[in-house]
C-alpha cells in the first residue's frame, strides 16, 4: 500500500516537474509547481512529517504560489518566444546534469542500502508536538533569527516594489 | 535496488531517488528557460527537492531534526521569494522585458 | 694602542665634510680635513713612539683584533690592524706627505667649486689608504685597495663637467678594475690553499714550504698578485690610465698618483714577497715588468709638452724602478725608493700646481719660460726635487735608486745597464721641464686672458693674474719641507730599519756601479741644459731629423690608440649589439612584456566566463558543483 502510494504521488511530482520546464507559458510552469507540491506534501506524510506536509500546503502552495501567480499576472508575462538555449547551457548543462543525476544515484545506493523500508506511520517525531519542542528549545536562536529575516524580507519587498515618489 | 513484484514498502533511497530527479529537473529548468518568473521557479522546484531529502533523512535517522530543517527552508524560500519577486518587478519597470538574456549589463 | 684611530680620523673628516661640508665655512672645512689627516699623523708617530719604532724597537708584528667579519667553515677572517717595520714606513710616508698635501691644497683649491666634495674625496681616500696599509689579512687589504681605486675615480673625474675627466675617471676605473680581478683571483687562491687570509700566518707557513714541491702555485698567485699590482701602480700594459688621471686637480696628482696610491702595488708585493720568493720566474717577471716601463715611460716623457703629462709618465717609469728594486730582490730597495719617490715626487707636482696656479692655468711649457724671476721659491724647491730624482749624489733619489741599480746589476747586469740609460733619460727630462718652465723668456700670456680649454688644460682657474706671480704661504711651506725631505731623505737608512723583514744582502756592491749611475744622472742634466738654456734650437732641429722617432714617442707609442681599436671598440661594440641588443631588448624586456601580454591574453580569455548572462553563471556554478561533490564524494566512498 504504501509503495503504491509512493509511486502515484512520485509519478505526479515528475511528471509534473517535467511539465515546468516544458511548458511556455509562465502560468502553465506555476500550476505544475503548484502540483509538484501538492504531491510532495503527500510524500511528507508518508514519511511521517505531519507539520511539514501541513507548512507545506499552506505556506509553499498555498502563499509563495499565490505570490508567484499574481507576480505573473501583474507583468503580464506572455508565452515565451522560441527557446533558443544558449549553447553553453545546452551542451554543458545537460550533460552534466545527467552526470550529476548519476553520481547522486549512485552515492545513495552505496550509502544507503536497503535498510527498512518507509512504512506509514513508523515514524512519531513528525508531529506538531515533537516539532515544537525542538523549535522552542534547541532551535531556538535560529527560530528568533528568522523572525528577522522574514521582518527584513517584508521591508525589502516594499521598498523595491513601491512606486517612485517623485 | 530490489526490483521485481512490487514490494509492500519502499526503501528510503527511492525517496533520495526522487528527490535527485526532481533537484535535476530543477537544475534543468534553471539553465534552460528564459523568462526570470519560470527560472525563479525552478529555484523553488529544487528546495522542494531538497526539502524531501531532509525529511527522509530524518525518517532513517529517527530524529526531529530534519523536520526543523525544512520548515527553516521553507521560510527561507518565503523570504527569499518576496524579495526576489520585488527585484523582479523592479527589472521589468526598468527593462521591460522578462527574458534573462537581456539583463546582462554585468558583461564583460 | 688604537690602532683604528688612524684610519678613523679621516673617515670622520669625510663624514663631516661630505655631509655637512656645503653649509659650512671654508675655514672650518679647512679644519676638518686638514685637521684629521694631521691627528693621523701625529698618532701615528705616537704609535710608533710607543710601540718603540723610532729606538730599534717592533722587531715583531703588532697586531690588533677587532672583530670577526667572516666565519665560514675553516675560513675565518677577522678585521684586524697589524704594524710591522714594513707598515710603519708606509704609515709615516702617507700620513705625513699627506698632510703636506693637504694643506697645499688648501691654497691650490681655494677658488674652486665643490671646496668641500674636494676634502671629502680626499679624506676618504687616506681612510681607505691607511686600511690598505695597516690591514693584516689580504681582505683588508683589497678592500683599501678597491676604495682607493674609488677614490681615484671620484678625484680624477673631479670637474665632472668636462667630458675627458669623466672618461679618464671611467679609464682609471675600469683599467684598474682589471688589474683587481686578478688580484680577487689571487686572493682566492691564498684562501683555498691556506685556509686563512691572514698575512702573518701565510707568510710563516709559505716561508716553511720548501721551493720544488709548491713552485706552480706560488707562481700562480704572484703572477695574479703582479696582475693587480700593475694595473694600481700603472705598469705594462696597464699603465694607459695614469696619463690620463692628469685630468683630475694637482694635488690629486700629487697625493694619490704619486705618493700613495700607485705605491700601493709596490706595497702590496714587498707585503706578499714570502710568496714570490717561492715561485722561480715570478720575480723574473716582475724585475722584467718594472724595467721594461720604467724605459719606455721614459722615452714617452722625453718629448711631452705638458708639465703634468712630463712628472706623469716619470711616475711611472720610476714605479718600474720600485719594481724592479723588488723583483731583484731588494725589497727594501724597492720601498726605500717608495719612500723618497714619495717625497720628491709629490714636490714636483706640487710645483707643477703651484706653476700652473702662477701662469693661470696654463699647463704647456712651451708657453712658460722664465720663471725664477716670478716664483723663486718654487724654482728652488723643484730644483730640489728634480736633483733628487735626477740622482744627485747623497740626494735621497741618488741613495735609493743606487741601491736598486746595485741590486739588478747583483741580479743580471744588462738590468743595470739599461737601468742606467734610462735614469740618464730621467734626468735629461725633469731637467728639460725645468729649464723650459724657470729659464729663457715668459713666452706666456701676459694679461688676464680666460685660460684656453684645449683638452692638456683642465685646471678650471677663474682667477686671472696679469704676471705670473708666487703662490701663497700655504702653498710654499709645504713645497719646502717636501725639499727638505728631498734633500735629506736619503739618510734615513730605511734598508737597515727593514733589516728584520727583508734581509740585506751581503757583501759591498762595486764602487764603480754607483759612480756611472750618478755619471749618467749628470750627463742627463748636462744635456738638458745645452738643449733648453744654451742652444734652444737644438731640440727641433733633433726632433726634424728624427721625424718619425720623434712622432711615434710624442704619440705615446699610440698604445691608447692600440688598445682602442683592439679592446676598447670590440668591448663596446660587442656589448651595444650583443648585449644590448640582443640580451637586453630581446631578452629581457621581451620576458617582461611578454609576462605582461601573456597576463592580458589570459585575462581576455577568461572575461569569456563573463558574460554577463545569468544561466551561464549557473551553468558554471553547476558544473563546479559536480566536480566537487564528484571529489568529495568518490574520495569519502573510497573509503
Amino acid at each position: 500500500m504504501d509503495a503504491l502510494l509512493f509511486m502515484i504521488f512520485a509519478a505526479i511530482a515528475v511528471i509534473c516537474g517535467i511539465n515546468l520546464v516544458v511548458q511556455t507559458h509562465p502560468i502553465s510552469s506555476a500550476l505544475s509547481l503548484v502540483g509538484v507540491m501538492g504531491a510532495l506534501a503527500a510524500l511528507y506524510l508518508l514519511l511521517g512529517g505531519e507539520f511539514i506536509a501541513a507548512a507545506q500546503l499552506v505556506v509553499y502552495a498555498g502563499a509563495i504560489m499565490v505570490l508567484f501567480v499574481f507576480v505573473i499576472m501583474l507583468l503580464n508575462a506572455g508565452t515565451e518566444k522560441k527557446m533558443t538555449v544558449r549553447p553553453l547551457g545546452k551542451y554543458l548543462g545537460a550533460p552534466f546534469l545527467l552526470l550529476f543525476f548519476g553520481m547522486i544515484a549512485y552515492m545513495i545506493q552505496t550509502i544507503l542500502p536497503s535498510s527498512s523500508p518507509v512504512v506509514f506511520g513508523a515514524f512519531h517525531g513528525g508531529s506538531a508536538l515533537e516539532i515544537g519542542r525542538s523549535l522552542f528549545t534547541v532551535y531556538l536562536l535560529p527560530f528568533e533569527v528568522t523572525s528577522v529575516l522574514i521582518l527584513i524580507a517584508i521591508l525589502g519587498a516594499i521598498v523595491l516594489a513601491r512606486k517612485e515618489v517623485d | 535496488m530490489p526490483l521485481g513484484p512490487l514490494p509492500a514498502a519502499v526503501p528510503p533511497s527511492w525517496y533520495l531517488t526522487l528527490s535527485a530527479i526532481l533537484f535535476a529537473l530543477g537544475v534543468l529548468g534553471f539553465l534552460l528557460r528564459r523568462n526570470i518568473i519560470t527560472v525563479f521557479m525552478s529555484i523553488e522546484l529544487m528546495l522542494n527537492a531538497v526539502n524531501l531529502s531532509f525529511v527522509t533523512f530524518s525518517y532513517v535517522l529517527k530524529r526531529s531534526d530534519g523536520h526543523i530543517f525544512s520548515f527553516f527552508v521553507m521560510v527561507v524560500a518565503a523570504a527569499e521569494a518576496a524579495v526576489g519577486l520585488a527585484i523582479i518587478l523592479t527589472v521589468f519597470k526598468n527593462r521591460q522585458t522578462l527574458e534573462i538574456d537581456e539583463v546582462s549589463s554585468l558583461k564583460n | 694602542m688604537q690602532l683604528w684611530l688612524i684610519p678613523i680620523l679621516p673617515l670622520l673628516g669625510f663624514l663631516l665634510n661630505g655631509i655637512f661640508g656645503k653649509r659650512l665655512a671654508k675655514p672650518v672645512i679647512n679644519a676638518i680635513a686638514v685637521g684629521s689627516v694631521v691627528l693621523s699623523f701625529l698618532w701615528v708617530v705616537k704609535t710608533l713612539n710607543a710601540l718603540g719604532a723610532f729606538s730599534g724597537g717592533l722587531e715583531q708584528t703588532y697586531k690588533e683584533h677587532y672583530y670577526t667579519w667572516i666565519q665560514s667553515g675553516a675560513l675565518n677572517i677577522s678585521v684586524d690592524f697589524a704594524i710591522d717595520r714594513l707598515t710603519a714606513v708606509m704609515l709615516m710616508v702617507v700620513t705625513g706627505v699627506g698632510s703636506l698635501i693637504h694643506i697645499y691644497a688648501t691654497g691650490y683649491m681655494a677658488h674652486e667649486g665643490g671646496y668641500y666634495r674636494f676634502f671629502a674625496y680626499l679624506n676618504l681616500f687616506m681612510f681607505f689608504m691607511l686600511t690598505l696599509v695597516l690591514g693584516a689579512n689580504f681582505l683588508l687589504l683589497f678592500v683599501g685597495w678597491e676604495g682607493v681605486g674609488l677614490c681615484s675615480y671620484l678625484l680624477i673625474g673631479f670637474y665632472f663637467l668636462e667630458k675627458f675627466a669623466t672618461d679618464a675617471g671611467n679609464k682609471a676605473f675600469i683599467v684598474n678594475r682589471v688589474g683587481d680581478f686578478g688580484f680577487a683571483l689571487a686572493i682566492f687562491l691564498v684562501g683555498f690553499h691556506f685556509n686563512t687570509l691572514d698575512f702573518t700566518t701565510v707568510m710563516t707557513t709559505v716561508k716553511g714550504m720548501p721551493i720544488e714541491t709548491s713552485a706552480g702555485l706560488f707562481t700562480g698567485i704572484s703572477l695574479l698578485l703582479l696582475v693587480g699590482a700593475t694595473g694600481k701602480s700603472a705598469q705594462i700594459p696597464r699603465y694607459v690610465w695614469r696619463p690620463d688621471a692628469m685630468a683630475g686637480p694637482t694635488p690629486v696628482s700629487a697625493l694619490i698618483h704619486a705618493a700613495t696610491m700607485v705605491t700601493a702595488g709596490v706595497y702590496m708585493i714587498a707585503r706578499t714577497s714570502q710568496i714570490y720568493l717561492h715561485s722561480t720566474w715570478a720575480l723574473d717577471i716582475v724585475a722584467i715588468v718594472g724595467l721594461t716601463t720604467a724605459f719606455v715611460a721614459a722615452t714617452i716623457g722625453l718629448a711631452q709638452n705638458d708639465i703634468k703629462k712630463v712628472f706623469a709618465y716619470s711616475t711611472v717609469s720610476q714605479l718600474g724602478y720600485m719594481f724592479v728594486g723588488l723583483g731583484v730582490g731588494a725589497f727594501s730597495a724597492g720601498i726605500f725608493h717608495l719612500m723618497t719617490h714619495a717625497f720628491f715626487k709629490a714636490l714636483l707636482f706640487l710645483g707643477a700646481g703651484s706653476v700652473i696656479h702662477a701662469c693661470s692655468g696654463e699647463q704647456d711649457m712651451r708657453h712658460m719660460g722664465g720663471l725664477r724671476k716670478y716664483t723663486p721659491i718654487t724654482m728652488v724647491t723643484l730644483l730640489c726635487a728634480s736633483l733628487a730624482i735626477a740622482g744627485f749624489p747623497y740626494l735621497s733619489g741618488a741613495a735609493s735608486k743606487d741601491l736598486i741599480l746595485e741590486a739588478a746589476y747583483e741580479h743580471a747586469p744588462w738590468m743595470y745597464w739599461v737601468g742606467v740609460f734610462t735614469a740618464g733619460m730621467t734626468a735629461f727630462y725633469v731637467f728639460r721641464a725645468f729649464f723650459m718652465t724657470f729659464f729663457g723668456e715668459y713666452k706666456g700670456k701676459q694679461h688676464a686672458q680666460p685660460a684656453h680649454h684645449d683638452p692638456d688644460t683642465a685646471h678650471q682657474d677663474t682667477h686671472h693674474h696679469g704676471e705670473p706671480h708666487e703662490s701663497p704661504a700655504v702653498m710654499w711651506i709645504p713645497l719646502a719641507i717636501l725639499a727638505l725631505l728631498s734633500l735629506g731623505g736619503g739618510f734615513i737608512n730605511i734598508p737597515h730599519f727593514l733589516e728584520p723583514i727583508f734581509p740585506l744582502q751581503e757583501g759591498e756592491p762595486a764602487r764603480w756601479l754607483e759612480y756611472v749611475a750618478t755619471a749618467a744622472g749628470l750627463g742627463g742634466i748636462a744635456i738638458a741644459y745645452l738643449f733648453y738654456v744654451v742652444a734652444p734650437g737644438i731640440p727641433e732641429s733633433l726632433a726634424n731629423t728624427f721625424r718619425g722617432l720623434h712622432t711615434l714617442i710624442y704619440n705615446k707609442y699610440f698604445v691608447d690608440e692600440f688598445y682602442d681599436s683592439t679592446l676598447v671598440e670590440p668591448v663596446v661594440g660587442g656589448s651595444r649589439q650583443l648585449l644590448w641588443r640582443v640580451t637586453d631588448v630581446r631578452l629581457i624586456d621581451g620576458i617582461a612584456n611578454g609576462v605582461g601580454s601573456t597576463a592580458r591574453g589570459l585575462g581576455s580569455i577568461l572575461r569569456g566566463a563573463q558574460s554577463g548572462y545569468i544561466r551561464s553563471y549557473a551553468a558554471w556554478v553547476i558544473a563546479g558543483t559536480v566536480l566537487a561533490i564528484a571529489y568529495i564524494g568518490f574520495m569519502g566512498a573510497s573509503r
